[in-house]
């Protein structure tokens, strides 16, 4: 089996399970009243609703019909990108959504690389010096990386350097640059292109805004980096003091290739085939981490956006965020999947 | 005569099981770093089990785990400082944060042990009944793990939480439910991995032919066999459980305020961590507590899989 069609299977496989997802999803729901339910296919606040125009919604999505239809109704409604209103940030929830997206976009676009270079390098030169200084040292910040929830350490990072020292401001700018890109906006003086003010600030040629930016992005992206990378480092660690045991490595060395040719060039590559299955459990790992450094930091994405919603019992944010969260996160796995399928050709001819 | 041959066959139905723990023992205490996490795990336990010694409860109340104010520290809004009478200071309620704490390791048990047994039961009744019968139940118990899994943990829980909370439920109710929602489905494919590993083998067809019954076989032949892989990982993942329910209470969605519970208390810190470090006791003393429990748990994990995984024990 080719590659091609390996892909192609995965990607019919996905069909069932994101119709399952869709599923739960409308199960969980259920469990609220009728009334509560209706703010999840309107697109104004159900308080400048009249009574008449509630039982309206009610009969005309079918929410005093049977379970099926109801679900026939509200799922032909998320088709068409239709998710409700959000109560407690007053807008419709697919705009909410995607006005966030480029912020929590920003933060593992900068934090994703940097994981990823310092887990495998710190991994690899850890097994390589197994018991030397470096690897002790390594495993003890990685162990602590594991154990420190990533709330606590943020929290500590917000009173130090937000609190204390006043380096940065919570948020995704100094709140003076803020508004006066508010104002740029309207005026027509700075465009938005991506959403990230990263490349934003670099297309509109204002550097200062950039500078801003990047020094908001440090904070969340310190405390990602940090609990990520642990997890990369323990898995590349391991993987790599196998790789290093194998009989072909004696071999390679016996043949006469330096030390460094063996460790790069023939250990690392089988060692990182294992590191990529895991990178699945990576991106669950970063979207969860990503709820809570966001929270901490007031940082304007999807995720704080959705922990403010579920504090307030905000429905329809809640229901179109998971089902959202969900999508990527089996994409991505899917991705890793096909990576692996890639590196290693036993997989699809499986 | 009875009873003292029974002893005898029980002795000698324990003794591999005897052993094999005698043997992890032994190589759990050889390194160092193992050792510190049996430690800090007996601290725990102890702090957990000797909770209303070191900080008595007020006499008569109904929960033992909201932590009682101090009347004398009055209604003020910032924290009151560290002092002889607390020595961890108090939280902006005013309520003892040594007593929080403390007691928040007990409180942490509890939620962990909850959790552990709910989704025990389900994901060995779910992986037993699946992997034994196999066929269209199997499927469709599998297909369900699917969709959980399709989910970062978190997120489903939170989205739970939220839908609970909504129709009426109390939010620590609702995120210990929520928590056992994302963990049978690991648990499940696990168990149904061990029993179609353990199926196979001879003395199942033989207590078949026996006319064992299908409960009895699984019962008394397929469980035994396969319990005890399970029960280590579910000992392990007790860490992970405490911390996931730290952070759905860190959002605000799990215990209320004033309660014994590491996550609430940090979160009730956190409007003054913005002010500086000049109310450090607030956060520092919380996050300590946790990251000592969940240290141990990951020091001890690390050990026990070392030692565990076939490939590198008898080295």
């Amino acid at each position: 089996m080719g590659l091609r069609e390996y892909i192609i299977r995965r990607l019919l496989l996905l069909i069932p399970i994101m119709l399952g997802v869709v599923l739960l999803i409308f199960a969980i729901i259920q469990f609220v009243p009728v009334m509560v339910r209706v703010s999840l296919y309107i697109t104004g606040s159900i308080r400048e609703l009249q009574p008449a125009a509630v039982q309206e919604v009610i009969r005309q999505y079918g929410l005093d019909q049977p379970v099926w239809i109801q679900f026939a109704n509200w799922f032909s409604q998320i088709m068409v990108g239709n998710f409700g209103y959000s109560e407690s940030t007053q807008e419709v929830v697919v705009a909410g959504l995607m006005a966030r997206v480029p912020a929590t976009f920003e933060i593992v676009l900068v934090s994703a690389p940097l994981i990823i270079l310092s887990g495998i390098w710190l991994g690899v030169r850890s097994a390589v010096q197994k018991d030397k200084p470096f690897d002790q040292m390594t495993r003890i910040i990685s162990i602590l990386g594991t154990s420190l929830p990533s709330f606590f350490f943020g929290v500590l990072l917000l009173a130090t350097f937000v609190g204390q020292l006043r380096w940065v401001t919570p948020g995704r700018l100094s709140p003076a640059m803020g508004t006066a890109l508010a104002l740029m906006i309207r005026n027509g003086e700075f465009t938005k292109y991506t959403g990230m003010m990263l490349i934003d600030s670099l297309l509109n040629l204002r550097l200062n805004y950039f500078y801003d930016a990047l020094i908001h992005l440090i904070l969340p992206t310190t405390v990602l980096v940090f609990i990520q990378t642990a997890v990369l480092v323990r898995v590349t660690r391991s993987s790599m003091l196998e790789a290093l045991g194998k009989t072909y490595i004696i071999a390679a060395r016996a043949k006469g290739l330096t030390k460094n040719e063996v460790i790069y060039k023939h250990a690392r590559r089988n060692a990182l085939i294992p590191v990529v299955t895991i990178s699945g459990l990576l991106v669950g790992g970063m979207m969860t981490g990503l709820i809570i450094t966001e929270t901490v930091f007031l940082f304007p994405g999807v995720g704080s956006w959705a922990a403010t919603a579920a504090q307030r019992f905000d429905l329809s944010v809640v229901a179109a965020y998971s089902m959202f969260s969900a999508v990527v996160f089996v994409l991505a796995n899917l991705i890793v999947d096909v990576l692996y399928a890639y590196i290693d050709p036993r997989i699809r001819l499986g | 005569m009875q009873s003292k041959k029974k002893s005898g066959n029980f002795r000698k139905a324990i003794e591999p099981t005897f052993k094999e723990l005698k043997f992890i023992l032994k190589r759990v205490l050889r390194s160092p770093l193992s050792v510190a996490g049996l430690v800090l795990i007996t601290y725990n336990v102890a702090l957990a089990l000797f909770a209303p010694f070191i900080c008595p409860p007020v006499p008569g109340t109904a929960d033992v785990y909201l932590i009682p104010r101090d009347q004398a520290l009055g209604f003020r809004i910032e924290p009151s400082a560290p002092s002889p009478t607390h020595l961890f200071g108090a939280t902006r309620l005013q309520v003892d944060l040594l007593y929080g704490c403390v007691w928040g390791t007990r409180f942490a048990f509890q939620l962990g042990l909850e959790v552990i047994l709910a989704t025990l039961a389900i994901g060995l009744t779910l992986g037993m009944i699946s992997g034994y019968y196999g066929g269209f139940i199997d499927e469709v118990v599998m297909r369900f793990t699917d969709i959980i899994l399709a989910f970062p943990g978190l997120i489903l829980a939170m989205a739970f939480v939220a839908v609970l909370a909504r129709s009426g439920w109390s939010t620590l109710n609702a995120a210990v439910l929520s928590i056992v929602l994302i963990g049978w489905p690991g648990y499940t494919r696990l168990i149904r991995g061990e029993v179609l590993r353990v199926k196979g083998e001879d003395y199942i067809e033989a207590a078949r032919a026996a006319g064992a019954s299908d409960l009895r076989i699984m019962s008394r032949h397929v469980l035994p066999n396969s319990i005890y892989s399970i029960i280590i990982v579910a000992s392990l993942d007790f860490g992970s459980i405490v911390l996931t329910a730290a952070a759905l209470s860190f959002l605000g969605l799990g215990s209320q305020p004033g309660t014994a519970d590491w996550g609430r208390l940090i979160y009730d810190g956190v409007p003054f961590a913005s002010m500086g470090l000049k109310y450090w006791w607030t956060i520092a003393y919380p996050g300590l507590f946790i990251v000592l429990f969940t240290l141990g748990w990951n020091l001890l994990g690390d050990a026990l899989r070392d030692v565990l995984d076939p490939l590198s024990r008898r080295k």
